[in-house]
């Protein structure tokens, strides 16, 4: 799994690793094996998982697309956004109502969210990109707040504060595991595109706007183009997530789609690394294992009011988490473990 | 016409309240270039720290308002020094990302010691309503706003006439030259933050007294982000201006359209000052170098 992240940052240890004559080669062997292991296990997983792991590995694939997205918008172009969890619930309220008046597809659904949450992902993104830095966060916090309003009042169609029932889906016959194989198939294929993005023009035109918008001008990128399709794209990935997880949970309501939640994501592209697809993996499978191994730990500890805790904790250790690791590895968990590999080579 | 004259006067009032903590982001933002998102978290902190000392410890109302604002300055320096310093010269999103992180542990901790749940500080401010001629005020309101009045008036004086004033003035026109006139900028980041401590514990108190106390008093400040748009992020007089004027549409739209509509108005305004005019309406347009 090797993921470099095209970014004009990377220190040093590109050049080291490459001097040794042995490594590409072996390396590159050593990468195919990891990613079939990788494969085998992600199919065979459902075998022997019980049933809560093959839950908790759908909500971290499903998590891992929404991650995805806001490492495009956040970590390769460089424009904050606070709103992430508006556009999944834009994705997941789509996917839900044409489910329930039209019967449509699951893959059309799913598509329809992506596309719902990009165009609600440029309305809101329009008014920032006069202007820089901060505003497009501030943008993005209308955005949420806006799209909480509009979730819970607009009580004929989005049901309100009760929200949406959503029947289930059933994939391929298999029930739940065929769900999970769904969702493994399009979190995959999501990754190697925004993977793939940043060897295209677009991509590489994303990441010259956050190093240095001017001189992306001169150069001949369109900002206001590229900064839009930026937030707007990694809306739609935003999107894709709501559709899914509005199917995998079988219900829709505002209070999915909070402040909290947006922080959430956030905290999974810092702690994962910004600019990394591995990184977006990491943090969104580390942040949400993050509140299980929480609960665990407090019924560990025989503490009584779990519930009432756990909620002031996932907040605090959210911030923390964002904190610290701007603060002490900028480049994630992605950068620890790159830097773990190459310490273990040097050493080797 | 009397009802609308009534509602005015309230909405004016309560966005008096806004103000005060408008004037904290903007000179952080002036000075440093640090767009504070934990403001509203710093503000219900404070809160708290009054609500600790005047409800459960006892203690008179004057003990409460001063550790709420000692606590809140200290604070304040605390993040500061720790957290925003060492990151100094990183892309202005890391430090805004690092706000963000503050304000969500901070509404962690105030949900851990003092639950959920609304709490109520004691009436300090006086309730016996205030007349304009036949228009009623509700006393505490009325107070309130009087009280802010007066901090915000002695904030201005002291940004205008005092010599601390002038340093951050100067900071904030230009970091190098005001550097190499001797001004020492990290010592002015860090009195921006302690002015900001001062003036947020006054509003999160006021606000606190007006409206009881949760974890998500915090929230306000996204009423304040509007204030601070619609003025312009640089602009201090425009903030007394713009923090009036949005408190009266909020009311007047609360009163007429329903209070789901209320907590919906700031955000609409945000967007279209960002579409209309993004420096805002006293805003400076910075000119950056390339």
């Amino acid at each position: 799994m090797d993921e470099r992240a095209p970014t004009l940052r990377v220190p040093a240890a590109a050049p080291a690793s490459a001097g040794r004559a042995a490594s590409p080669p072996r390396r590159a062997v050593w990468q195919t094996v990891g990613w079939l292991i990788l494969a085998v296990a992600l199919l065979t997983f459902p075998a022997y998982a019980s049933g809560y792991l093959l839950f908790m590995a759908t909500l971290v694939a499903i998590n891992v697309i929404a991650t995805t997205g806001l490492n495009i918008t956040v970590g390769y172009a460089g424009l904050l956004s606070i709103g992430h969890s508006a556009f999944i619930g834009v994705g997941a309220y789509a996917s839900a109502l044409l489910w329930i008046h039209y019967g449509t597809p699951l893959l059309f659904n799913i598509a329809a969210g992506a596309v719902a949450a990009f165009l609600v992902g440029l309305v809101f993104g329009a008014p920032s990109l006069r202007i820089k830095d901060a505003y497009l966060a501030i943008a993005t916090l209308a955005a949420q707040y806006s799209l909480y309003f509009v979730f819970q009042q607009w009580t004929s169609v989005t049901g309100g504060e009760r929200g949406l029932t959503v029947p289930g889906v059933d994939v391929l016959g298999m029930g739940d595991i065929g769900f999970y194989y769904l969702v493994i198939v399009v979190t995959v294929l999501l990754c190697i595109a925004s993977r793939n993005l940043f060897r295209t023009r677009v991509g590489r035109a994303f990441i010259a706007l956050r190093e240095r918008d001017y001189a992306a001008e001169v150069l001949g990128i369109n900002v206001v183009l590229y900064k839009l399709l930026a937030f707007a794209l990694g809306a739609a990935y935003a999107g894709v997530t709501g559709a899914l997880m509005a199917v995998f949970l079988r219900i829709v309501n505002p209070d999915q789609f909070t402040l909290l939640h947006s922080v959430f994501f956030l905290a999974a592209v810092v702690v994962g690394g910004q600019a990394s697809t591995l990184g977006s993996i990491l943090g969104a499978a580390f942040m949400t294992m993050m509140p299980e191994v929480l609960r665990d730990l407090l019924e560990l500890v025989g503490s009584k009011d779990v519930a009432g805790i756990l909620s002031p904790m996932r907040e605090i250790i959210f911030g923390a988490l964002i904190v610290t690791f701007l603060m002490f590895e900028p480049r994630g968990l992605a950068g620890l473990f790159d830097r773990l590999r190459v310490g273990g080579r040097r050493s080797s | 016409m009397h009802q609308i004259l009534e509602f005015s006067i309230i909405g004016l009032a309560s966005g008096s309240v806004y103000v005060l903590a408008a004037l904290g982001f903007v000179i952080i933002f002036k000075s440093s270039s640090v767009f504070n998102f934990a403001l509203g978290e710093m503000m219900m902190i404070a809160a708290y720290l009054c609500f600790a000392t005047t409800v459960q410890m006892q203690l008179g109302w004057q003990a409460g308002v001063l550790v709420a604002v000692v606590g809140s300055v200290l604070i304040a320096l605390a993040v500061e020094r720790t957290m925003l310093q060492p990151l100094l010269g990183k892309p202005v999103i890391v430090l805004v990302m690092v706000t963000l992180g503050v304000g969500s542990i901070m509404r962690g901790l105030a949900g851990l010691v003092w639950g959920p749940d609304i709490v109520q500080l004691p009436d300090f401010l006086p309730r016996a309503p205030v007349f304009i001629g036949d228009v009623l005020i509700p006393g505490r309101l009325a107070w309130g706003s009087l009280v802010v009045g007066l901090i915000a008036g002695a904030f201005m004086a002291y940004y205008h006439f005092s010599r601390a004033g002038l340093a951050i003035r100067a900071t904030s026109s230009d970091q190098v030259t005001a550097e190499s006139m001797g001004i020492n900028i990290r010592q002015i980041f860090s009195l921006t933050w302690a002015i900001t401590g001062v003036l947020v514990a006054a509003s999160g108190i006021i606000l606190g007294a007006l409206n009881g106390i949760t974890p998500t008093l915090g929230l306000v400040a996204l009423n304040v982000l509007a204030v601070v748009m619609l003025s312009g992020l640089t602009s201090v007089g425009g903030v007394v201006v713009a923090g009036l004027f949005i408190g009266w549409v909020e009311t007047m739209v609360g009163a007429y359209l329903g209070a789901a509509w209320q907590n919906f108005v700031p955000y609409l305004v945000v967007l279209l000052v960002m579409t209309v005019k993004p420096t805002g309406l006293f805003g400076e347009r910075r000119i950056e170098r390339i």
